[in-house]
């Protein structure tokens, strides 16, 4: 599918003085695409030239047109010397290969030195003609749509969900090359803006071959990352999730049956492309194939000390087993279940979905966090016959992934990601995601018409329709053959494996929710929260941090040295999140987001997540400190008031939390549940072990956390706990799309990105020094953005994430991109009220869940709950049970974490009054309003939608790279000054592009990278910085409009108001 | 402030990581790091070696850089003003802490420092968007809603009157820009703010002066101001143009706003674009034709006939109606001969920059002398203007018009207001009711003020 590219380039303005004698400049522009440049004229003396030239035309390969950028620069014309430029602009046309997508690109860019940052800005006018070819053998995949959001497009429905798709580029880094040590800063940093460019084009058609040849029209949660490995190479790779999307007409019924065939932009995916793998590749980029390995030796003999995988919270180790004792046991529907599921995914080398947000019934049931890291050494000799790849690396990781999720008793992985962190030669490569289970229907052919009509996948905001999600739960559960339809609200935290056969300890309940099926006592899971789950409550984000010290050491000593240290690092993390949980009354983590970066003389850990209390999970017990030796007076005292200052801080965020679990339900009598379930639920009871039923017991009056002190890094970990500062009044954050128990948004929103970088001026600390410098850091932090946006109270931070990194040595970079969300605190008060009597997030659940709270308490209730013994059991209940058991004794002998001992029974039964609203500011939303100002307005959200807001159309993915350097950093305003200005430029040509694509708003937007590296006494400084996101449109939903989705997608009308308003 | 730990280590500063500290080599500066307890106090081992630090240190961490950017730039205007009024950041956060910021958001020091720092540094990156506030509107960098950008530019244009006062007439050139620090210790403005606002000034001036058409409309199409600023502004181009003298100590009494108005009146009677305002030239400058035309009034003073006619009618209306009837008959003569004087000398350009210190020594300190309220002068002046067009003889009624407007609205504006209340505060102010000059000079006059005050 050949194509005629045309670029107009209309006009310039604010250009800066080139000619220092006349205070003017004498502009022209050269535009090129592939090898072929064409040039304007001069436009002499003038800050604002108006070339308005002529259509310049390429004709092209589709295949150059996903790969290349259109690349415009603008010059000064000189007479006597060479023409200086003024600046860049790469303008990625791909959204116009897309039918569905923008048809035109036109509007002001602003001109880009990497040297001196934004210089003017040009208006272009750009057009693409595609030629219908039917070219069997083609290289090229234009038409498939990328998303970078993790959940079905808004205005898209799901035929096909088909699964994983990975692709992985590598090259040299011109920075590295020799010809770098002749040419200009400029001339190198434009080199390697030029190649990623043209490397992620090509990973992006790649990708976009692989799907098309899977049958799929679409990628959703791509996610493109960059390695720069220095010296042995540049990877680019990206993973997502391959889709058949079906675009909701507007006016049309939501059920449109077409199939996925005959869906507009899917008759791309009928030519076969099965010469793919060979085919030659453009652009001397080399092929995965090619990337830099070492040598086969010490690879075998490092692959012990450096390829191990870690599993942490609720994950396990490779289980030798764990095949076997999968469905050995199950129940007959489980087993249909999983016949099911295993048949439609078994062709699937990796079973993996990127996606985070599901759309109702897809999510059968969740088993826990999975992840796998692997310490790699890079190898400086580029040896393109060596057989290993990084492909090879990626392929370890991923097997490993999928047989932890195996041994969870599930068949598939969600809210799937991969990272790396690179230090020298040393890189971690990381994959981490939740083991699920799968509704196998959206991965199959043919049976979507089947339950078309519940089918409607795009995901709903999570106002007021509860109702109808119920419905749709329900429809697919009993189409799953189960005999008792579970609750769409508990059954994904139902566990997966079978409770005789656990993978892991843990404390299995029958759910509280619908009492019919187990549930653990924790659930910790990468993807967000599941639209119809029940919470009581508000959630928040709850952050684990680590630091910990290591040697300066070079090469495989390095590498074995952080392989050792790994471990220690998760298992701290998962206690620290572990205790703040409980701290903060709530039982399951959600968006769990681990990091651990790795510098030359430490390393850094990062956990995030957001914490709610899932109603149907049981409720957490508090946290009971036991000293070890009991003699001391004054110790015994110590212990006591921190005990007291624990059992505050718990009540505490109880209040603040909103979280009021019902205990009252123990006065409940005659339980709606029929008896027939009742005595299946005793039945059960009885013929589970007797572990299983003391654990269950002690679930009536709860606790089940005890934290010895037995040194002093005991003491601290217990302090550190207690440090973490309460958010201020009005004040919210999770770091997931949503915010757990907030439903009315207001309109304002503001995205900002807030880098700080913290020297440590004394290299000989200890690891708790170290912690507690961290710590403070990361609270400094979060405090400084509470008062920057206090001016939007009430509102919440949402998808606050964090990203840590070291730079150097001594130095520690943290980034935080996120978006404050107003909302209306009104209503939110009488939701509140709503939600305070029961779990429910209307009155029908409400009623619904307090009957059968109702009843789990009245079963469980029977016997006084006794102190349970087995310490043993009760400590690594949410750790792991291992292969490796050496390595947890070794834990234990370094006693470096808390110990968990005895089971011990609190009784927290003090209801707590609704939380009263401190604070009653005016809101003052940031909304944005051009008065007649020629700028549209783009708004930026990490988020896949905008509050109160309809997305009409998505226009294509934003995918930037960009290097800035100075050599002036003082003049610059220093390091802050020159962060500042590019992290501003950053967003000045993210939302350039988008308003040039007709869009007003970029979803599911995030900041990649942030490499920072400084010279100050060169005075000198770089950043590299690499952005994407998904252009859209959309517009304002009018306030009473308040239909539930499913309607406002199918009436997508376009009479609604502008959304630049 | 607490030291927790006093550590001296004089250390070999990396200077741009110090950066604020360092730019002002005079300071000797208290600064506060992000760290709770980390105080660091920077002083500079002599003012000239500014390299050399002494740095106190209580924790082991320093930030190196600290950066919020917002998709929307989220400015503080309060901060804002503590930062157009020159403020250094260590001195803003003792504003903010004063005025209660730490009880915002549970907020410590630290916080407010990290806050302050990124503020003034946005505000320093905008204001090169400032300079030409019609770009702030067309760029792409900073997203900043549109009613925000109204207010940043109004606030950076606003300026102290007293600052203005100091300035005004001034020759806005680099020697006056010396002189600031004089200005800054006078009014107690800090340097930094003087010099914005003398910056401002002269960028005004720099885009208007060569313009045609209507100065106002001028500085508010090229500046985005308000009316009243714009007002504000024209008044001090007009001023520096003309490089009107207002420094004198007999003038010291008139404030800003008194000179700003007889600004507006001098440009809306004498320039050219006041008789013909499709004429496409300049307000800035008086029109010379005019003040050539001024010396043909000499005949109301030379014309001895002309002169007691002119006396005859304006006694003739005046009887009665003011208690300083006797004193003006004694002294019409003379007053008339200072106004007319003056107007006739306006052809050199060093007269027309004592404009205002010869009508107050030539007019208005006679009038004082003789205890003359300000009603009193309005109503003679109203009638000596009017009876000069009774006079047969008297062929440049244009002129005349167009100079006594000025005059006049002059006496009756504060230009001479504050002087004659405060010599007259006690003498009974005549009812303006007992008074009839002609009705439609009476509703000029009351349309006139109502729009010009």
């Amino acid at each position: 599918m050949p194509g005629k590219l045309k670029a107009k380039i209309v006009a310039g303005r604010h250009l800066p003085v080139m000619d220092r004698a006349s205070d003017l400049t004498d502009a022209f522009v050269e535009v090129k695409f592939g090898n072929t440049t064409f040039k304007t004229d001069v436009y002499p003396k003038s800050l604002n030239p108006q070339w308005n030239s002529e259509w310049f035309k390429f004709e092209v390969d589709d295949e150059d047109l996903q790969d290349e950028p259109l690349q415009i620069t603008v010059l000064d014309h000189d007479t006597y010397s060479a023409n200086d430029a003024i600046g860049k602009v790469y303008i990625d046309i791909d959204p116009l290969l897309s039918s569905e997508a923008a048809t035109v690109i036109s509007g002001w860019f602003p001109i880009y030195d990497t040297i001196h940052g934004i210089r003017g800005e040009i208006n272009v006018l750009v057009k693409v003609d595609l030629f219908n070819d039917l070219n069997r053998f083609r290289q090229s995949s234009c038409g498939v749509k990328f998303f970078c959001t993790t959940s079905i497009p808004r205005c898209y429905r799901a035929a096909l969900v088909h699964g994983f798709v990975e692709e992985l580029v590598v090259n040299e880094d011109p920075e590295y090359q020799w010809i770098d040590r002749i040419r200009t800063p400029r001339a190198s940093n434009e080199a390697r803006q030029r190649l990623i460019s043209l490397m992620s084009g090509e990973l992006q058609r790649k990708i976009g071959l692989k799907v098309l040849e899977m049958g799929g029209n679409a990628v959703v949660g791509y996610l493109q990352c960059f390695d720069l490995e220095g010296e042995s190479g540049l990877v680019v790779r990206a993973i997502g999730t391959a889709c058949t999307l079906d675009k909701l007409i507007p006016g049309s019924a939501s059920n449109t049956n077409t199939h996925p065939n005959t869906a507009p932009a899917s008759n791309a995916c009928n030519s076969p492309s099965k010469e793919i793998k060979e085919s030659p590749l453009a652009h001397g980029c080399r092929s995965s194939h090619n990337s830099p390995v070492h040598s086969a030796c010490s690879s075998q003999r490092l692959s012990h000390s450096q390829n191990f995988s870690v599993s942490v919270p609720t994950l396990v180790f490779t289980g030798m087993g764990s095949g076997i004792s999968v469905g050995k046991e199950a129940g007959p529907l489980k087993t249909l279940l999983r016949q099911q599921a295993q048949s439609a995914l078994e062709q699937r080398e990796f079973p993996f979905f990127t996606l985070t947000c599901f759309p109702p019934g897809f999510l059968v049931h969740i088993g826990g966090v999975v992840s796998a890291r692997s310490v790699k050494l890079l190898d400086r000799i580029h040896n393109p016959d060596e057989p290993e790849t990084r492909d090879a690396w990626w392929e370890e990781i991923r097997q490993e992934i999928k047989s932890h999720a195996k041994a969870l008793g599930c068949h598939a992985v969600v809210g799937y990601s991969e990272s790396t962190t690179i230090c020298e030669e040393v890189c971690i490569l990381s994959a981490s995601g939740t083991a699920a289970m799968l509704n196998p229907r959206f991965m199959r052919e043919g049976c979507l018409d089947a339950g078309g009509s519940d089918q409607r996948l795009s995901r709903q905001p999570p106002l007021g329709m509860v109702g109808s999600e119920r419905a749709e739960g329900e429809v697919s559960s009993s189409w799953l053959g189960f005999d008792d339809a579970s609750p769409p609200s508990c059954g994904f935290c139902h566990i997966p494996y079978d409770e005789f056969n656990m993978p892991f300890p843990a404390q299995l309940t029958y759910c509280y929710h619908c009492r019919r099926q187990k549930v653990p006592d924790v659930l910790f899971t990468t993807i967000d929260l599941p639209a119809e789950a029940a919470v009581t409550g508000k959630g928040c984000l709850i952050q684990a941090r680590l630091c910990r010290t290591k040697k300066k050491a070079q090469g495989e000593v390095n590498a074995t040295a952080i392989s050792n240290l790994l471990p220690f690092m998760e298992y701290e993390l998962h206690t620290q999140l572990m205790n703040k949980l409980k701290l903060r009354c709530m039982n399951a983590l959600f968006g769990l987001r681990i990091q651990i970066s790795v510098g030359e003389n430490m390393l850094l850990g990062l956990a995030s997540a957001t914490g709610v209390y899932l109603s149907a999970l049981p409720a957490p017990g508090g946290i009971q400190i036991a000293g070890k030796t009991p003699s001391d007076l004054s110790y015994d005292q110590h212990i006591s008031t921190m005990q007291k200052r624990i059992n505050d801080t718990i009540a505490m965020n109880k209040e603040l939390y909103n979280i009021h679990p019902p205990e009252c339900i123990e006065e409940v009598v005659g339980s709606p549940i029929p008896d027939r379930q009742r005595s299946r639920l005793f039945r059960s009871t009885s013929e589970s072990s007797d572990e299983l039923s003391e654990l269950d017991l002690s679930h009536g009056k709860k606790d089940a956390f005890v934290l010895e002190i037995d040194d002093t890094d005991a003491v601290e970990d217990i302090q550190s706990l207690l440090t973490d500062a309460p958010m201020p009044a009005g004040f919210y954050s999770c770091n997931t799309e949503v915010m757990p128990g907030i439903y009315n948004w207001t309109s304002g929103l503001q995205m900002f990105t807030s880098v700080r970088v913290y020297r440590l001026n004394n290299a000989n600390l200890t690891n708790q020094g170290l912690n507690k410098i961290f710590t403070d850091l990361c609270e400094n932090l979060l405090k400084s953005l509470y008062f920057k946006l206090r001016s939007m109270i009430p509102c919440c931070l949402c998808h606050l994430n964090f990203t840590v990194a070291v730079p150097e040595e001594e130095l520690i970079q943290v980034a935080v991109t996120a978006v404050a969300m107003s909302f209306d605190k009104e209503t939110q008060l009488a939701a509140d009220k709503a939600l305070n009597k029961g779990s429910g997030e209307n009155e029908e659940q409400l009623q619904f869940s307090m009957e059968l709270c109702g009843e789990s308490t009245s079963s469980n209730n029977q016997p006084t709950a006794k102190p349970s013994g087995l310490p043993e059991s009760a400590m690594t209940h949410s750790s792991s049970r291992d292969r490796c058991s050496t390595w947890l004794e070794l834990l234990r002998l370094k006693a470096h974490t808390i110990r968990r001992g005895s089971v011990k029974t609190t009784s927290s039964s003090e209801r707590c009054s609704p939380l009263p609203e401190v604070r009653s500011r005016s809101l003052r939303s940031t909304r944005s309003l051009p008065c007649g100002a020629p700028v549209t307005v783009v708004k930026m959200t990490p988020l896949s939608f905008l509050p109160r807001t309809r997305i009409v159309k998505y226009l294509g993915i934003i995918n930037m790279f960009f290097i800035r350097e100075t050599t002036s950093l003082r003049e610059e305003g220093g390091v802050s000054g020159f962060l500042h200005s590019f992290i501003a430029e950053v967003f000045a040509m993210v939302r350039a592009h988008v308003a040039a694509l007709g869009g007003n708003a970029v979803v599911s937007y995030s900041m990649k990278e942030c490499v920072f590296m400084e010279n100050p006494n060169k005075n000198q400084a770089q950043c590299l910085i690499n952005v994407s996101g998904d252009a859209v449109i959309f517009v304002r939903e009018s306030d009473q409009e308040a239909i539930p989705p499913l309607i406002t997608c199918g009436q997508t009308s376009t009479t609604g108001a502008d959304g630049t308003t | 402030m607490q030291i927790r730990y006093a550590v001296f280590t004089p250390i070999l500063c990396r200077t741009q990581r110090f950066n604020c500290a360092i730019n002002n080599t005079r300071l000797q500066m208290l600064f506060t790091q992000t760290v709770p307890g980390a105080i660091y106090l920077l002083a500079t081992v002599s003012p000239r070696l500014d390299r050399y630090i002494t740095l106190v240190k209580a924790y082991k961490m320093s930030m190196e850089l600290d950066v919020f950017v917002g998709n929307t730039t989220i400015m503080d205007m309060e901060v804002y003003q503590l930062w157009l009024d020159g403020l250094t950041v260590s001195d803003a956060v003792k504003v903010r802490m004063d005025e209660g910021a730490l009880l915002e958001c549970e907020a410590n020091p630290e916080v407010l420092t990290s806050d302050t720092m990124d503020q003034f540094r946005t505000f320093q990156m905008c204001e090169r968007l400032l300079h030409s506030p019609t770009k702030l509107g067309s760029q792409l960098l900073y997203q900043i809603p549109a009613q925000n950008q109204i207010i940043l530019i109004e606030r950076y244009y606003e300026f102290d009157s007293v600052f203005a006062r100091e300035v005004l007439g001034k020759k806005l050139s680099k020697g006056t820009k010396k002189d600031l620090d004089d200005i800054s210790c006078k009014t107690g403005i800090t340097l930094k703010s003087c010099r914005r606002q003398f910056d401002n000034f002269k960028r005004v001036f720099k885009v208007v002066e060569e313009l045609k058409g209507p100065l106002v409309e001028n500085i508010q199409r090229h500046f985005l101001l308000s009316d009243t600023l714009a007002r504000d502004y024209a008044a001090i181009v007009f001023f520096a143009n003309s490089r009107f003298e207002t420094g004198k100590r007999k003038l010291q009494y008139l404030s800003f706003q008194d000179f700003a108005f007889c600004a507006g009146q001098l440009i809306s009677y004498w320039t050219i674009g006041a008789m013909d305002s499709m004429m496409e030239d300049m307000d800035v400058d008086l029109e010379k034709e005019f003040l050539n035309e001024l010396k043909d009034l000499k005949v109301l003073v030379n014309d001895k006939d002309m002169m007691d006619q002119h006396k005859i009618l304006v006694c003739a209306a005046l009887r009665g109606k003011i208690k300083v009837y006797k004193l003006m008959e004694v002294n019409f003569k003379n007053l008339s001969r200072a106004l007319v004087n003056l107007a006739s000398k306006l052809t050199h350009t060093k007269d027309v920059r004592d404009l205002f210190i010869d009508l107050v020594e030539k007019f208005i300190e006679p009038c004082r002398y003789d205890r003359w309220t300000v009603a009193e002068i309005t109503l003679f002046l109203t009638h000596y203007t009017n009876a000069a067009h009774c006079l047969g003889t008297f062929r440049h009624q244009m002129i005349w018009d167009r100079y006594m407007g000025v005059i006049k609205s002059s006496q009756c504006s504060p230009l001479l207001h504050l002087s004659l209340i405060k010599v007259n505060y006690l003498s009974p102010t005549p009812s303006i009711s007992s008074v009839s000059p002609p009705v439609n000079i009476l509703n000029e006059l009351n349309t006139f003020l109502i729009c010009k005050l």
